[in-house]
């Protein structure tokens, strides 16, 4: 008897109860199911809980200048100064910094072309801003043409500016190869780029934006609102204790500084308790599931006896029984496993659309815990297999099939 | 079945090497040869089922085995049809040592030597006719390509080529017998092996089946069959009775 006939014996013995079949899988079904919830939902989780951690904190530092109010008036402590960002620049895990500051320019008008259009209806003007050299790559922002002002443009103060994606469009300036220019009041400042993507701070997509040289010298800028610091993963801590003693180191405690807390870890943790929690809930189901099929399989093989009578009479030896009953316990619980991956995946899929989130779930857990069905109903298979076998051909032919 | 040409030409030439215990296997050796078989289930209180049985059927017999009940008649069968072990004496069957033979070497030779039928037919109620033969084919190392072909043969010699993709609850039982007897045929087995083969049939479906008993016997199939109804055995050409595990030929 080879393995072709086992199998075709085995699902013919499996696939002639489905019903029987089907209430003998929910148990590994359940089981299968609530490990790939588990695991699926807690990959989900942690990409999302990941991505957060990107998004708003994970590698960046902002530090500001701490304020005090008195009497209803609320005042900065101390003033950042403009070369903050070759102050930090050494300090471990700093990768880039970049000063920011917004310009009350007053009454002055931004246009593009000084052109006074009565029709036209009044619109609010971009806000200006004073960034240093450092800014665009602290901010994570990208060049969308032309190019951002570095250190020389900044010591000269030369009259150029950057726009924001958002400003730009709002100034009808699309190119800038043609040396555009933008009028603050009535000076005209060189268009020499335009930058998008700036999320650490969004206002940057609206503003014009003055190398700080230029804004000190034209518009009497003060000082810096906000230093903005893109660090390594995990500097966070070193990086919040030693920008404020770089920036003053009379006074540290001058500056406020917000830095990735350690809170996420303690997220990760009650993550990792609950995953441990519900991947013990799908054990405990998955033995449920094995017994269930264990019990079956005895309840099948002394159902069968005479069946295992006839076919030992017709020359099949005690392997091949036992070989048959592994084989059909095998199927029911591959047949549990494939249907409780299936059924764990669209569960961690529904989950995710409900929530929005994206769904992350490796694929060798799916293919795996279907496999783990199988070893589940092989395991559940070898005592009612050697009970099988063991059933002695005489006895067994005294009952009918 | 298969026919050994130099064991005819040369009979004083073993067809296959000298088995361990002197006997030498060949053709033309009895199908089946008790020698002193005794069958002792252990007590309490202990039964002697067979004592010291000595039986040779040869090839193309049409044994039957009468008894009242209790007397020994099916302990024999199972010991001839090796679903049991004598527990002293010899059993051989074609002259090979079948009595002592390991486990797997015992259902090798019932799969492809030894042909059942039952008193209670023994059909697989969720398989067709045509697989319930099919089965037989499996254990008994048919190639797979020729299974079908052989179950189909093996139906149409009981006549029952019409009820090939039927399900055995929906057939008579004299129908389901010849079902029975086609599975027990289709390895062509050197022995036939029958239990009480009409004791759940009426007298129309005992007639079919004893026709067919007829009909395989001038075939030269070697038959045995247990039987308690004296019509049955009547159309045995050698008749043997069994009592208190003792075996005597009926003249």
């Amino acid at each position: 008897m080879n393995v072709r006939d086992l199998w075709a014996e085995a699902l013919h013995g499996v696939g002639t109860r489905p019903t029987r079949l089907f209430l003998t899988i929910l148990g590994t079904v359940l089981g299968i199911g609530s490990v790939v919830v588990t695991v699926g939902l807690a990959q989900t989780a942690a990409g999302q809980i990941d991505k957060q951690f990107d998004a708003v904190t994970a590698t960046q530092v902002t530090v500001e200048p701490a304020t005090s109010s008195t009497g209803g008036t609320e005042r900065t402590l101390a003033a950042l100064p403009w070369d903050a960002e070759q102050r930090v620049s050494q300090i471990a895990g700093v990768v880039s910094a970049g000063a920011v500051a917004t310009l009350d320019v007053g009454t002055l008008a931004v246009t593009a072309v000084p052109v006074n259009d009565p029709s036209q209806a009044a619109k609010a003007p971009p806000a200006v801003m004073a960034a240093s050299p450092g800014l665009l790559d602290a901010v994570r922002a990208h060049v969308v043409t032309g190019r951002y002002f570095d250190a020389g443009h900044d010591a000269r103060a030369d009259r150029v500016v950057v726009l924001g994606a958002g400003a730009a469009e709002k100034l009808g300036v699309h190119r800038v190869d043609r040396q555009p220019a933008v009028f603050v009041g009535d000076v005209a400042y060189t268009v020499i780029g335009i930058i998008d993507g700036a999320k650490r701070v969004p206002a940057l997509d609206d503003a014009v934006i003055l190398p700080a040289g230029t804004a000190r010298h034209d518009l009497d800028a003060g000082p810096p609102d906000q230093l903005q610091i893109h660090i390594a993963t995990g500097a966070g801590q070193v990086v919040a204790r030693q920008a404020p003693l770089a920036l003053d180191p009379n006074n540290p405690d001058a500056y406020t500084v917000k830095a990735p807390s350690a809170g996420s870890a303690v997220r990760g943790n009650v993550q990792a308790d609950i995953s441990a929690l519900f991947l013990a809930l799908g054990g405990i189901a998955l033995i449920v599931g094995g017994l269930g099929i264990a019990n079956v399989t005895l309840l099948s093989v002394m159902e069968r006896v005479g069946e295992i009578g006839l076919r030992r009479a017709l020359g099949a030896s005690r392997r091949a029984i036992a070989g048959q009953f592994v084989v059909e316990s095998v199927t029911t619980g591959l047949l549990g496993g494939l249907m409780g991956a299936a059924v764990g995946v669209m569960t961690v899929v529904g989950v995710a659309i409900a929530r929005d989130w994206t769904p992350i779930l490796d694929l060798r857990v799916a293919l795996g815990s279907a496999a783990l069905g199988a070893v589940v109903g092989l395991v559940a298979g070898a005592y009612p297999a050697i009970k099988a076998a063991s059933i002695e051909p005489v006895a067994a032919l005294r009952g009918g099939v | 079945m298969t026919v050994d040409l130099f064991a005819a030409a040369a009979p004083l030439e073993p067809a296959e090497p000298a088995q361990p215990d002197g006997t030498q296997p060949d053709d033309a050796a009895p199908v089946v040869e008790l020698r002193a078989v005794t069958r002792r289930f252990p007590g309490p209180p202990v039964v002697e089922a067979l004592r010291a049985v000595d039986l040779r059927v040869e090839r193309g017999d049409y044994l039957s085995i009468v008894g009242p009940s209790g007397s020994g008649k099916s302990t024999l069968l199972n010991v001839l049809g090796l679903l049991d072990r004598p527990t002293s004496g010899e059993y051989l069957l074609d002259g090979r040592v079948a009595g002592t033979a390991s486990e797997g070497e015992r259902a090798r030779l019932r799969a492809q030597r030894i042909g059942f039928v039952f008193q209670s037919f023994h059909l697989l109620p969720q398989r067709t006719v045509l697989d319930n033969v099919v089965l037989a084919t499996m254990y008994g190392g048919v190639p797979r390509a020729r299974r079908r072909a052989r179950a189909l043969a093996a139906l149409e010699r009981v006549g029952l080529s019409h009820r090939v993709g039927f399900w055995p609850t929906t057939l008579s039982g004299g129908e389901r017998q010849r079902v029975a007897v086609a599975r027990a045929l289709v390895t062509e087995p050197h022995l036939l092996l029958a239990d009480e083969p009409t004791g759940n049939l009426d007298t129309a479906s005992s007639a079919q089946v004893m026709a067919l008993f007829d009909e395989l016997h001038a075939d030269g199939v070697t038959l045995a069959v247990i039987t308690h109804d004296l019509a049955v055995s009547a159309r045995a050409a050698r008749r043997v009775r069994i009592e208190d595990g003792h075996l005597e030929e009926i003249a």
